[in-house]
């Protein structure tokens, strides 16, 4: 049997195979195809935020589309009208401060984690995304409102401005895979040992020496920075921002989009963006039935597996480990039976 | 590790006085005291309700104690968190099961040992067993959990959940432990084996148990001495032979 901790060598091999192959994926797609799967990584990079909080340390966060506004318009307006640095050094900046400025406001939203739990703190965490969405969408001066934010420019990489599809994919597929690297290290190392512990035995682990309060203001405050990294990368990507994709609901479908994935396993969070981003422009061809034929899907499969789709592949080498321990029972049982 | 000098086997360590935890008009502990020297095996019997295993969440922090004091070496840790006390030394086991469930055996003891070696930046980069391998697996062979290492602690049997709970307890090589119930639904194969390991972990290591026990005979057999509680309060105070001729006690706990 292997433990969930050992399985995430085999999570590196698949991270590093994965992004070889993407980069080659979009040869020949369409500006549309492009997006779509940029998209995707995106969303991929919030979804592994929330994983890490919800899925690993078990605490329930409703509220990972307000980082993602946080870091979006964090970038808008550092990066826009050439930029407070320059057309070259503004986007790094910027990816900078908006994992900065989530990284602190999930410290600040981790302290009620500490004295309310389950729903109590979901609500706590609703009540955040609420006011984050009302700020996008009232305060006009500072983002734009409901006219949206336009014009936020691409990052410049090498002296070459990323204006073309292809290569921000590209340069999106190096920072998600960098962001997952480092992800992958922290949930290996006694950290995610720890951030497993809260969610599996909270008094346990205090008597144990683990620290709640700093490893749950930690789960709060690195899951909700991937979700201002994701906005950092939104926000160049589609150019143009308003605050529709950062409300309450938003937040609702990243958490889908980690329960569907797998929550507390590493590559959950990629098949579960899959299932929530990309999934729904595929089913656009059955015409005005796909929100219908999608909302089935999830209601089957979360049916069939709450585990999410990784519990689907977990469930059939389960299978396969019995089937394997049987047939060595009944092979041993011949020998015995044939020694007699 | 760098471990400070022991003070001798039989000087005070851990001081109870007067301690009491009232849950409204309910005087669950009842002005209790009691000490436990160095190396000592204390044993603490009672009926049930008698109030035990509030006392020993009021003495881990668990609880805040109505009125009283605790005192570790002559330091008062009246109220302190339950991880504070656990860098103390001081480490505990649950009367119900407290493992983590979907970790490994391996995961779960290098849990119960990696907060107490190295730093928070330490734990981040350095090694992903914290530098407790060869400690878990010591532990592993010690508590023969050898063929379950890799397996998840949920899916193990009672009895050897029970076994890797007494086992994390001991990785952070504590000065005192406090047992609640260790032998509550283990088979008599696995009764003996805890109670030999119990022995040779307070014989060679010199690690201080406190006890809370239903089963009499393990109690009689593992512990130094007996503290008796009934309704809240200290009833008698002995070594097992005396606690058994005593009158009081017959009266109250052992019957007839």
């Amino acid at each position: 049997m292997t433990s969930p901790l050992s399985r995430l060598d085999l999570n590196l091999v698949t991270l590093i195979l994965g992004a070889a192959i993407l980069w080659f994926v979009p040869v020949g797609m369409k500006s549309y195809g492009i997006y779509v799967i940029s998209f995707w990584l995106v969303m991929s990079i919030a979804a592994m935020g929330l994983n890490l909080t919800l899925g690993y340390a078990g605490l329930k966060s409703l509220a990972q589309a307000a980082f993602l506004g946080i870091g979006a318009y964090a970038t808008a307006l550092i990066t826009a009208k050439g930029g407070v640095l320059g057309p070259v050094w503004s986007w790094p900046l910027a990816f900078v401060v908006s994992g900065a400025l989530t990284f602190a406001a999930g410290v600040v939203l981790g302290f009620p984690a500490l004295r309310v739990k389950f729903h109590y703190l979901a609500f706590v965490t609703l009540a955040f995304a609420t006011v984050m969405f009302l700020i996008f969408r009232n305060e006009q001066w500072l983002t734009g409102g409901v006219y949206g934010f336009p014009n936020i420019p691409r990052p410049t990489l090498f002296g070459v401005k990323l204006n073309n599809d292809l290569a921000f994919f590209r340069f999106l597929l190096m920072v998600t895979l960098v962001l997952s690297l480092a992800m992958w290290w922290l949930l290996r190392s006694p950290w995610g040992r720890a951030f497993m512990a809260l969610r599996e035995n909270p008094l346990r682990a205090a008597s144990l020496g683990v620290n709640l309060r700093t490893y749950t203001l930690l789960a709060f405050a690195i899951g909700a920075g991937y979700g201002g990294f994701a906005g950092a990368l939104y926000a160049p990507m589609v150019e143009f921002i308003d605050p529709a994709p950062f409300a309450i609901s938003a937040s609702f479908v990243l958490l889908l989009t980690v329960v569907v994935g797998g929550q507390g396993y590493f590559l959950g969070p990629f098949l579960g963006a899959a299932f929530s981003y990309v999934l729904p422009e595929v089913l656009r061809v059955t015409g005005g039935y796909y929100l219908l034929v999608y909302a089935a899907l999830v209601l089957a499969l979360l049916l069939v597996s709450p585990q999410g789709l990784i519990g689907i592949v977990e469930q059939i080498r389960e299978l396969r480990r019995q089937k394997t321990a049987q047939a060595m029972r009944d092979a041993s049982k011949v020998m015995l039976e044939a020694g007699r | 590790m760098n471990m400070p000098v022991k003070p001798p086997r039989g000087a005070t360590m851990l001081r109870v006085e007067n301690l009491s935890k009232h849950f409204g008009g309910i005087r669950a502990v009842d002005g209790v005291s009691f000490e436990v020297n160095e190396g000592e095996i204390l044993g603490i019997i009672g009926p049930n309700g008698c109030g035990k295993s509030t006392l020993f969440n009021c003495i881990l922090g668990q609880l805040q104690p109505t009125d009283g004091r605790v005192s570790l070496d002559g330091e008062d840790i009246t109220g302190l968190f339950p991880a504070d006390l656990n860098r103390r030394g001081v480490s505990r086991t649950f009367q119900l099961l407290q493992v983590f469930p979907n970790l490994a055996v391996r995961e779960n003891l290098i849990l119960a040992g990696q907060e107490h070696v190295g730093s928070m930046m330490g734990r981040l980069f350095g090694p992903r067993d914290a530098g407790l391998g060869a400690a878990a697996e010591r532990m592993i062979g010690f508590f023969n959990l050898g063929h379950l290492a890799e397996s998840k602690a949920g899916g193990l049997s009672y009895g050897q959940q029970k076994l890797l709970d007494a086992a994390m307890a001991f990785m952070a090589g504590p000065r005192l432990v406090l047992l609640d119930e260790p032998a509550g639904g283990v088979n008599l194969t696995m009764l003996a084996a805890l109670k030999e390991r119990l022995h040779a972990i307070n014989r060679d290591e010199g690690a201080t148990f406190v006890v809370i026990e239903h089963n009499m005979e393990f109690v009689m057999s593992l512990c130094d001495r007996v503290v008796v509680m009934a309704e809240g309060k200290v009833l008698a105070t002995g070594t097992p032979d005396e606690i058994r001729a005593d009158p009081a006690v017959i009266e109250a706990y052992l019957g007839h």
